[in-house]
Order: C-alpha cells, then sequence, then structure tokens
C-alpha cells in the first residue's frame, strides 16, 4: 500500500519543522540562521523568520547544521557466487541514517550477459521496498558489446542513470581490455556520464594470485599480497591516460593506497578531469590486520583494492582529501557475514569482497580530519556530501542548505565521542561479526537526523521507516565534470607528395594497427574515407584538399611551437 | 675477402700505437697518461712508458682522451616489408665511427612466428660480412609461446645475447598483453636477461589512428597526433610496475618526452631497477616537424614513440641525463629513403618508422650537455659509453681506458664546431633530422680495435673487421641489487588454526572466479582442483593438505607495515 504515488509525494507532507539557532554550514560559509521546512523542502532560511503557528521547533542551541551527507558509494544487493549482503537497502541506509548520512548511490552490479536494464529494475525495485532515505544508483558494466550501448543510451535518457562503472581488474569476468575502455570512454562521453572506474591491474593480480597460492598462501594474507598498491596506482595511472585521450571526465573509486593518490594529485596538477574517492576503510584503517591469526577477521577486511598495510596512508588520504586533491568520500559498504566470507577459507581468491563503512563514513572524517586541524567544516560538508552532488549532478537540491533544497539536514556534534563496536552498530543483525573498526574511538557524531524534512534520528533513537527513501534520478552532463570538457580537432595543408614512391611488397607484413573485429565489435570503421582518399590521389597534384571534410574556423590543436592541447595545461 | 678466423684474430696484430700528452677521461675521473696499445688492447698507462722501437705516435696535446662511443640502440640493414633500411652494417658502422662510436648494439627484428635463433644467425651473419665496429646484438622477442622460451633459454647460455626486447605498442602484431609481459619478464629475470620494452600503449594508439584517419588527417602530423607523450608515460609506468612485480630489471628504449622520463625518474627514487635511454633525436631535435610543409621532411621524422612537439624536451632529456636519472644513449639509428618512407603518403600509419642519429649522437651530447654546463666530461663518457657496457656486461672491456681494455679510443677535441647536413653526412639518408644544426665538439682521432680509422679528417673503416662481442647473462649493474631482494622478498603464510564455522552456502556457475585464465596461464591449474576437491562443509580440519611454513622464517609482511625490499619508499 506505500507503493504507487510514493515517488512523487514525500511522505508525510503536512511536517512542518522550524531549526532555531543554529550555524548553518554549506561547502562555502557557515553562518547563524533559522531553517524552516515544509513538505520536505526547505522554504526558508534567515533570522527572525515568519513561519506558520503550531510549528514543531528544534533548538540548535548555536551547533552546525550541515547537509545530510551523500554516500556515493554503497553495494547493498552485490551478490557473490548466489549470496547477497547481509545489509540489503533496509539495513543498510538505516545505518546510514545513523551516521548522519541522508542519501546513498547504490551500484547495480549486473553479472557478464545479464541485461543491464533488467538489473536496474530490480534493484531499483527493492530499493524503493526497503530504502529508508532517498537513494540513487550507478550501473556497473560488466563487460562491453552492442547492446550495452543500446541498454545505456536508454539507462541516461529515460531512466535518470549518469555514472557508470567499468572494471580494469577481475580477469576474464568483469575486465575491459584498453580498446574496451577507449570505447566505452567514448560513448559514455557522448552520453554526458561519468565514468567510474574499478582500477587495478587485472592481468597481474591474476599471475600474483596463481604465483602466491602456488607458493602455498591461502589466507587472507594472499589478498594484499597479490594486489600490491602499485598494481592499483598503476592502473590509475592508464585510467587517466585514457581519460584524457578521449577527453572524458573519470572518477576513480575507492582510493586505497598513497600511491594511486598521489597519481590523482598529478595528473591534476595537469589539468585532468579526474575525481578521487577514498573510502571510510581506508580513511580509518590499514592492511595490517590481513595479518591477523584470527581468520574470520582477517577475512573482514577483504576488499579490494585492499586495505594499504602501510599504516601512514589514511593520514596521508585525509591530508589530500582537506587540500581537495580527492573530493568524496564513499563507504563502499557491503557487508558479509563471517561464514560467507568463509567461502573462501582454504583460498583467499575466493573470499568475498566488501567491508563496512556507510555509518561510520561521517565521524572518521570528522575525527581523523576536521578534529586533527586539517580541513575546516566547509571542507568537510564539501567531501561529505557537496562534491558528491555537483559530481553526480544533483546540486543544489542536494548537498546544500538553501531555500528550495530537499530537507535532508543534520545537526552535527562535534564533541561527541563514541567508541566503534559490532556490538553497538545498527547495521548488523548477525551475531558475533566483525566490524572492522573494532574499538577506535571517533569525536563527532550526529544529534539529529533530518531526512526528506522528517526526524528519523534524534538522541541515539532511530525512527527510520522502510519504504521511504525515493529513487532520485539525475540529468547528463553535470556541469562539475563537464564544463571544462572540450572539444579539439585537426590537420595541415601541403602540396601533394609527387616524388618516386618505393614498390611496396604485395603482402603487406605490417598490418595497420587498427581495432580488432575480436576487442572491438563497434568500430570507427572508416573504410569510405580511407576510399576517398585512394581514389582522389593523382600525380598531376590536384587539389586533394577539396574532398576532404574540413570545416573551417578550426583552429589547429597541435601546431609547430608546441601544442595547446585544453586537457592538458601542464 | 674472406673472414675466417677473424673472430680470433685481430686483423693487423702488428699495429702498435702510442697516444702521447693527453687527458685521459673516464666515467670515474680525468688524468693526463700517455696509452701503449697492442695487438688492439690497451696494454700500458702511465707516463714515461717504456714501449718497443719503431710505435707510430699520436700527439695528443693536452687534448681528451676517452673510451670510444657505444651506441646502444640501432637498426642497421633492417628489413621492412620486403626492402631494407638504406644504410646496411658498412655505411652504419662507418657513420658510426666518423661519430666517434666505435661499438653498436643492433636490434635482431624476428617477424612474428618467425624463430628468434635462425634470425639472430642471419643479424650475425649480415653485421659479420659488413661492420667496421665491434657490435653486439639485442633480440626483439616479437611473440611469446614455450619455443620462444626455448630459444631465448638458448641465447642467453649459448649465444652471447643478454638484453631482450619487448613491444607495449604495435597491436596484433608485435604487441603483447600485461600476461606475457609479465611471464617474459618472470623468464628473463631468472636467466639474468635485461628486458627492455618499447613503450607505449599500443591499444589506445590504434584507437586514435582510426580517428584520425576519420577525421582526414593522413599526414605525418597524423602520426604525433595519434602518439601522444602521455600514451607513452602509460605505458612506462605499466612497465615499471610489471618489472617491480617480477623483480627484473627494465631497460626502457628511445625515452623521447619529459612525462616519460619523468615517470623513470620518479621509479628510480622509489628503488626500481630501471634504466632509460633517450636517443639523438630526442636530445637534439623536437617534433614541431611534422607540421612541415614539405611532406619529406615532415617524413623523416617518423619514428616511434614519436619525437615530443614539445620544444622544450631535448633540454629537460639532457637535465635528466646529466642528473643521472637517465642512463645510456643510443640512437635508434633506422634510415629510409623518401621513396620507401613515401610508402605512407596517403596513410600516415604506413610511413616506415626511423630516425638517423648515430653519427652525430656523442657531438650532440657534447654541445646540449656538456658545452651548456649541465655535464661534466666524466658523465659524458659515463652516457656516451660506460653505463651502456655495464648494462650489457661488457664492462670494463669496454667503456673505459684501462690496461686490458679494447683499444677504442677517440681523441675527442671540445672546441671543433660542424654544421650537420644531409650532404655530408656518412648515412645513406637523404634526409638528416638535424640539418643545419651548429654542434660544437667533435672526434679528432678515432682508434677503433687498436687502429686507426678516423684521423685529419678522413676515414679508413675496413668492412667486415667488427667483431661479435658476446655478452654474459646477470650483468652486476643492473643484476646485484636484484639478487639481494631475491633473497629478502620471501613471502610467507600466516599460520593460523583453519577456519571451522559455518560456511554459506554458494554456487560456482555465476559469476566465475577471478583467477586466470587457462588461455593465458597454461601452467599451474592443479591448485584449483586440489581446494575444491578438499572443500568439506563438516569442516574437519585437515592440516596435511596446508602446507605448514617452516618455523623461525619471518614474516615479510608483519601488522606494522610491509618490509618489501623492493619498494624503499
Amino acid at each position: 500500500n506505500m507503493s504507487g504515488s510514493k515517488n512523487s509525494i514525500p511522505h508525510l507532507t503536512s511536517e512542518r519543522l522550524l531549526i532555531k539557532g543554529g550555524r548553518v554550514v554549506n561547502d562555502d560559509q557557515s553562518f547563524y540562521a533559522d531553517v524552516y521546512i515544509e513538505d520536505g523542502l526547505i522554504k526558508q532560511v534567515g533570522e527572525n523568520l515568519v513561519v506558520p503557528g503550531g510549528v514543531k521547533v528544534i533548538e540548535a542551541n548555536g551547533r552546525m547544521v550541515i547537509p545530510g551527507g551523500i554516500d556515493v558509494n554503497t553495494c547493498l544487493m552485490k551478490s557473490y557466487l548466489g549470496t547477497q549482503p547481509v545489509d540489503d537497502f533496509f539495513q543498510g541506509t538505516k545505518a546510514a541514517l545513523a551516521g548522519g548520512t541522508t542519501m546513498i548511490i547504490d551500484h547495480v552490479a549486473p553479472q557478464p550477459g545479464d541485461s543491464l536494464l533488467e538489473a536496474f529494475e530490480r534493484w531499483q525495485e527493492a530499493a524503493d521496498k526497503k530504502a529508508c532515505c532517498d537513494y540513487s544508483l550507478h550501473v556497473d558494466i560488466p563487460q562491453w558489446n552492442e547492446n550495452v550501448k543500446d541498454e545505456l543510451e536508454l539507462l541516461v535518457q529515460d531512466k535518470g542513470i549518469n555514472s557508470f562503472q567499468v572494471y580494469m581488474a577481475y580477469k576474464d569476468v568483469y575486465q575491459m581490455t584498453d580498446s574496451e575502455l577507449y570505447e566505452a570512454f567514448s560513448f559514455l562521453k557522448l552520453l554526458g556520464a561519468v565514468v567510474l572506474v574499478h582500477a587495478e591491474n587485472g592481468d597481474l593480480i591474476a599471475q600474483e594470485q596463481r604465483k602466491i597460492l602456488g607458493m602455498g598462501i591461502t589466507g587472507p594474507e594472499g589478498h594484499p599480497l597479490s594486489r600490491p598498491e602499485e598494481v592499483e596506482a598503476e592502473a590509475v595511472f592508464r585510467a587517466i591516460t585514457l581519460g584524457n585521450r578521449v577527453n572524458c571526465p573519470v572518477y576513480i573509486t575507492k582510493v586505497m593506497s598513497k600511491s594511486a593518490a598521489d597519481t590523482i594529485t598529478q595528473a591534476r596538477r595537469k589539468g585532468s578531469v579526474v575525481f578521487g574517492e577514498p573510502i571510510t576503510a581506508s580513511l580509518a584503517t590499514d592492511g595490517s590486520h590481513y595479518w591477523s591469526k584470527n581468520w574470520a577477521k582477517a577475512a573482514a577486511y577483504v576488499t579490494s583494492p585492499p586495505l594499504s598495510p602501510d599504516q601512514t596512508t589514511p593520514d596521508h588520504l585525509h591530508t589530500l582529501l582537506a587540500c581537495g586533491d580527492l573530493q568524496v568520500v564513499g563507504s563502499s559498504h557491503c557487508a558479509y557475514s563471517t561464514s560467507q566470507k568463509a567461502i573462501g577459507k582454504d583460498d583467499f581468491t575466493l573470499i568475498p569482497e566488501g567491508i563496512n563503512g556507510v555509518e561510520e563514513r561521517m565521524g572518521f572524517v570528522w575525527d581523523k580530519a576536521v578534529a586533527m586541524g586539517k580541513m575546516d567544516e566547509n571542507q568537510f560538508v564539501a567531501v561529505t556530501s557537496t562534491n558528491a552532488a555537483k559530481i553526480f549532478n544533483l546540486y543544489p537540491r542536494k548537498g546544500r542548505i538553501a531555500v528550495g533544497s530537499d530537507a535532508d539536514i543534520v545537526i552535527w556534534d562535534p564533541d561527541s565521542v563514541k567508541t566503534i563496536t559490532a556490538k553497538l552498530h545498527l547495521n548488523v543483525f548477525k551475531a558475533a561479526e566483525y566490524n572492522i573498526f573494532e574499538g577506535l574511538e571517533s569525536r563527532g557524531g550526529p544529534v539529529l537526523v533530518l531526512s526528506q524534512g522528517q526526524v528519523v534520528y534524534e538522541e541515539g533513537k532511530l525512527h527510520a521507516q522502510q519504504g521511504t527513501g525515493r529513487f532520485i534520478p539525475r540529468k547528463p552532463f553535470p556541469d562539475y565534470a563537464y564544463q571544462r570538457v572540450k572539444f579539439r580537432n585537426q590537420g595541415v595543408t601541403r602540396g601533394i607528395y609527387d616524388g618516386p614512391v618505393y614498390d611496396v611488397a604485395p603482402i603487406p607484413k605490417y598490418i595497420t594497427p587498427s581495432p580488432s573485429a575480436k576487442t572491438s565489435p563497434t568500430s570507427h570503421q572508416p573504410p569510405p574515407i580511407r576510399n576517398l582518399h585512394q581514389s582522389n590521389f593523382s600525380l598531376s597534384g590536384a587539389q586533394i584538399d577539396d574532398n576532404i571534410p574540413r570545416r573551417s574556423g578550426h583552429r589547429i590543436v597541435a601546431p609547430p611551437g608546441g601544442r595547446s592541447n585544453i586537457t592538458s595545461l601542464g | 675477402m674472406s673472414y675466417q678466423g677473424k673472430k680470433n684474430i685481430p686483423k693487423i696484430t702488428s699495429d702498435r700505437l702510442l697516444i702521447k700528452g693527453g687527458r685521459i677521461v673516464n666515467d670515474d675521473q680525468s688524468f693526463h697518461a700517455d696509452i701503449y696499445m697492442e695487438d688492439g688492447l690497451i696494454k700500458q698507462i702511465g707516463d714515461n712508458l717504456i714501449v718497443p722501437g719503431g710505435v707510430k705516435t699520436i700527439e695528443a696535446n693536452g687534448k681528451m682522451v676517452i673510451p670510444g662511443g657505444i651506441d646502444i640502440h640501432t637498426h642497421f640493414q633492417m628489413p621492412y616489408r620486403g626492402t631494407t633500411t638504406v644504410d646496411d652494417f658498412a655505411q652504419g658502422s662507418k657513420a658510426a665511427l666518423a661519430g666517434g662510436t666505435t661499438m653498436i648494439v643492433d636490434h635482431v627484428m624476428p617477424e612474428p612466428g618467425a624463430s628468434l635463433i635462425e634470425a639472430h644467425d642471419q643479424w650475425r651473419q649480415w653485421a659479420d660480412e659488413k661492420a667496421c665496429c665491434d657490435y653486439s646484438l639485442h633480440v626483439d622477442i616479437t611473440h611469446w609461446n614455450d619455443s620462444v622460451k626455448q630459444e631465448v633459454d638458448n641465447l642467453i647460455k649459448e649465444k652471447g645475447v643478454n638484453s631482450f626486447q619487448v613491444y607495449m605498442a604495435y597491436k596484433d602484431y608485435y604487441q603483447m598483453s600485461n600476461s606475457e609481459l609479465y611471464e617474459v619478464f618472470t623468464f628473463l629475470a631468472e636467466r639474468g636477461g635485461i628486458a627492455q620494452v618499447h613503450a607505449e600503449n599500443g591499444e589506445i594508439i590504434a584507437e586514435e589512428q582510426a580517428r584520425m584517419l576519420q577525421m582526414g588527417i593522413t599526414g605525418p602530423e597524423g602520426h604525433v597526433l595519434s602518439r601522444p607523450e602521455e600514451l607513452e608515460a602509460e605505458a612506462v609506468f605499466r612497465a615499471i610496475t610489471i618489472a617491480s612485480q617480477t623483480n627484473c630489471p627494465l631497460y626502457v628504449t628511445r625515452v623521447m618526452s619529459k612525462s616519460a622520463a619523468d615517470i623513470i625518474s620518479q621509479a628510480r627514487k622509489k628503488g626500481n631497477v630501471v634504466f632509460g635511454e633517450p636517443i639523438t633525436a630526442s636530445l637534439g631535435t623536437d617534433g614541431t616537424h611534422y607540421w612541415s610543409k614539405n611532406w619529406a621532411k615532415a617524413a623523416s621524422f617518423v619514428t616511434s614513440p614519436p619525437l615530443s612537439p614539445d620544444p622544450t624536451t631535448p633540454d629537460y632529456l639532457n637535465t635528466l641525463l646529466s642528473s643521472g636519472d637517465l642512463s645510456v644513449t643510443g640512437s635508434a639509428h633506422c634510415t629510409f629513403s623518401v621513396a620507401q618512407k613515401a610508402i605512407g603518403k596517403d596513410d600516415f600509419t604506413q610511413i616506415p618508422e626511423g630516425v638517423n642519429g648515430v653519427e652525430e649522437r656523442m657531438a650532440l651530447i657534447w654541445d646540449k650537455a656538456v658545452t651548456t654546463g649541465k655535464m661534466d666530461e666524466n658523465m659524458f663518457v659515463a652516457v656516451t659509453s660506460t653505463n651502456a657496457a655495464k648494462i650489457l656486461n661488457l664492462y670494463p672491456r669496454k667503456g673505459r681506458i684501462a690496461v686490458g681494455s679494447d683499444a677504442d679510443l677517440v681523441i675527442w677535441d671540445t672546441d671543433a664546431i660542424r654544421t650537420i647536413t644531409a650532404k655530408t653526412h656518412n648515412s645513406a639518408a637523404e634526409y638528416n633530422i638535424f640539418e643545419g644544426v651548429e654542434l660544437r665538439g667533435a672526434p679528432l682521432v678515432v682508434i677503433c680495435q687498436g687502429k686507426i680509422v678516423l684521423e685529419d679528417g678522413n676515414l679508413h673503416a675496413t668492412s667486415g673487421v667488427g667483431r661479435f662481442i658476446p655478452c654474459s647473462p646477470f650483468p652486476d649493474f643492473a643484476y646485484k641489487r636484484i639478487k639481494a631482494r631475491k633473497q629478502l622478498a620471501v613471502l610467507r603464510a600466516v599460520p593460523r588454526g583453519m577456519y571451522d564455522g559455518p560456511v554459506s552456502e554458494f554456487s560456482m556457475s555465476r559469476g566465475g572466479t577471478p583467477s586466470a585464465s587457462a588461455r593465458t596461464s597454461p601452467t599451474k591449474q592443479p591448485v584449483r582442483n586440489l581446494h575444491q576437491s578438499g572443500f568439506s562443509l563438516a569442516g574437519p580440519p585437515t592440516p596435511d593438505d596446508i602446507p605448514i611454513r617452516p618455523a623461525g622464517r619471518r614474516i615479510v609482511v608483519p601488522p606494522g607495515g610491509r618490509s618489501n625490499i623492493t619498494s624503499l619508499s
């Protein structure tokens, strides 16, 4: 009975709320103001607001009022060998709200051969039934072919999806070749989508896994040993190179290591349009736990790319997040029970990959970056919410406290201290499970959380309602990513060469390195243009220029004296 | 002319030479001393040498005496689509000697599918017939399978080849996948070979070439537009990653751009064993000429990776060469006539790739790096000869002026000024990519195998006197560090109790395991099945199956941070 109209009308439309005496913190400024909320939207922001009588008033007492967090990376339905993560859309979004996150973007993860559209619809149906907060969806592309292209077009134009993930790892399953990536990037750029990349070199991982299993290492420590951080950095570098070539924005999901983050930083210095997403786990813990003698504990940390065994990693990533070199924080929340993890008890390559973090995300960024003096409160809002909204074209509906924005608001207490433990956290309902942040103390947390203008969390009590979460469609060509992306073109005019030509052997041993049919079924087959040139060739020196499709008025991009390639400012 | 037996006995054994009053410049120091040579070897070094009477004496008059140059990268007499490059081993090595280079290392290029050993023997025959100076060979691995593996093994053990080039470009032709590169590097690391890479991302190039042609760009500028320098940098980065994983020394041939050079210097700062080879062209000119209105001129610059259109590149590469971040210089001398280049007149992807540079190499580095104050004379010797000799395990026979070393010497005139032009160069090519460039520094006298081959501007090179110099594996310069790391970086499993809790049910049919496929990895399949057969829901521990590590071995990556020696950062 709750289906049907709920996508258009927020749940309790009569709810009217006034937050009094708070300090509104957006990504650009902080100021004292009251916030009046009606019908799930922010109606007024300012002092001495004129509001209807009988409105429920929340006293903020000078505390921070921030836009609700957006967790850009969750996997609440990503099945592995037929088993589902223990946190579904209900458990997962409840945990999100408890941590101050009022919107999630989940990954639709179809298997190779599945229809993307059907997978998307399954995800949407499940989320509509269960989600307690607004959500949107990324769609992962498990393989590249013609059908996928049609489905992508449909997803962008009709379904409100503007971000798709491709994989450089998981050889023979999800992994794409460089040629496929090039085509996927080119196509997604035309659609105006954001390309998300799982960046690890799958070929090398496969080799290393075999080597390490061959050495008799079968436990979870084999996971980071077979996926050293340079394998991540290499793929990040390659993804950025592809992005530069295609002139397409690139978004690196799960930045787990210093070297990967540094690669992103350097590319941004050169002008590449690239975004980096560290996650709760890489910001708060490290990979030394893979060597734990407790198998179940060690396995709980298994995710890809793995947590770096270098203990200085979290601090380094926080520094880059604070200075803007990394932009958004996700959690990559994908919780499996110990018995599910035990699928890989004899072989680390079979351990389901996934860790928790949706609930702890905002708290750790506050604790490790703001409380340490690395980051100010405005940048905190930027990395936990605003930047995500901008990259994925949700801004200013989400990610900002302003008139007309959704009433997803958190009153944040910078001084509250809690200790993370599996016993207390809300997202686990099975006994004796592991929280990878077990025992860590975190300063800063939500006192009150509003989702769609309703109080869903107050003084430690959660009032989340299953099925109230709405799917938020997103338009293509987000300004934040696409404004800088522009076009380039074109060649040189010269007289035709009419000197002697060496007689070529009839069998061309040098094959033209054009895309092979196998790896690129789409391809930009240029035969007509080719033939045009050949037929037009004449030793008398006729004006070949006449037939070359050239648009006048286009600048030469790389003239003598150095190229003026706009994507590379370095 | 017969060349029987010439490998054992130098041609004119009676040749005795004395260089008087020179300043010997090695890579480590310079000092004034006389040099006495006999039988093609340096016999004495010092002041007031006691030498036999009637010895021919050369007065150096205080000029520099340096080890003859080693051009570590040439393509003489290279077959290409039924034709060959215009400089054969005679012409090419003559040009080398004229520029002060007394040894070349040529690339053997077997066709994909062809036997490496047969190709190697063919190159040996060509070079033995014609070369005017000593030479060695690199062998390019153009495809990879078990029989190639055998041949590589044989080349290392029997044929005196220790360096092999693989390609990351030329899709569907020479290009290798990451998995193949991993296997080649692993194999070479075991056998003590040097992995050389042609580093460019062939897949992206193929896409870009198709795009350029589609846009109607068919001239030589399409070459550089379809191969932007970041594709070079990307491949260098990837090659370094693979080499680091396999603990194999890496040698990047033809460093053409600033970004590729930067990647190499960053990796060296992290402790990677990687050597970078800029070439004469990238040190002396840039890629702006691809936009020349003269097609033939533009085409003469076509080489891969292309010259960078960024005109600050040569200066930058000379700086990194001076600082030691780049290690050796080659020329990648591979010359085609204009008519041969014109095979690609309607399609830049068909233009034969290659530039000149064997003759200009040493003078160009002197002019751009030493006279500008970037580099001292000792470093000049290091990057033009000593480092190459060390990498190829030819040191100190080559690359040093010392008693017992080969008598390959150059008296270097630091003040001579020459203008490069195709009219006077020793190559057969019609174009010289350095046309009109004025270079300070030139060889005054060149001595090769103890014989004077250049004197008073006259070249007396003799075709066929060049000997093949075998290179042995495991050169210390590259492998000392590799060996030490191999001993340290032993990975061990964590000894922990068997997990005996519940295990979720799962189906293997869907999704598949992300492990290596049989297709690309012919080795090691049983491991998988072993595990599956040992799997049981009842969960009793089966410790016999698990290889327990011997007690007392260190865990390499303990909690608290890894101690993996290959990453020193």
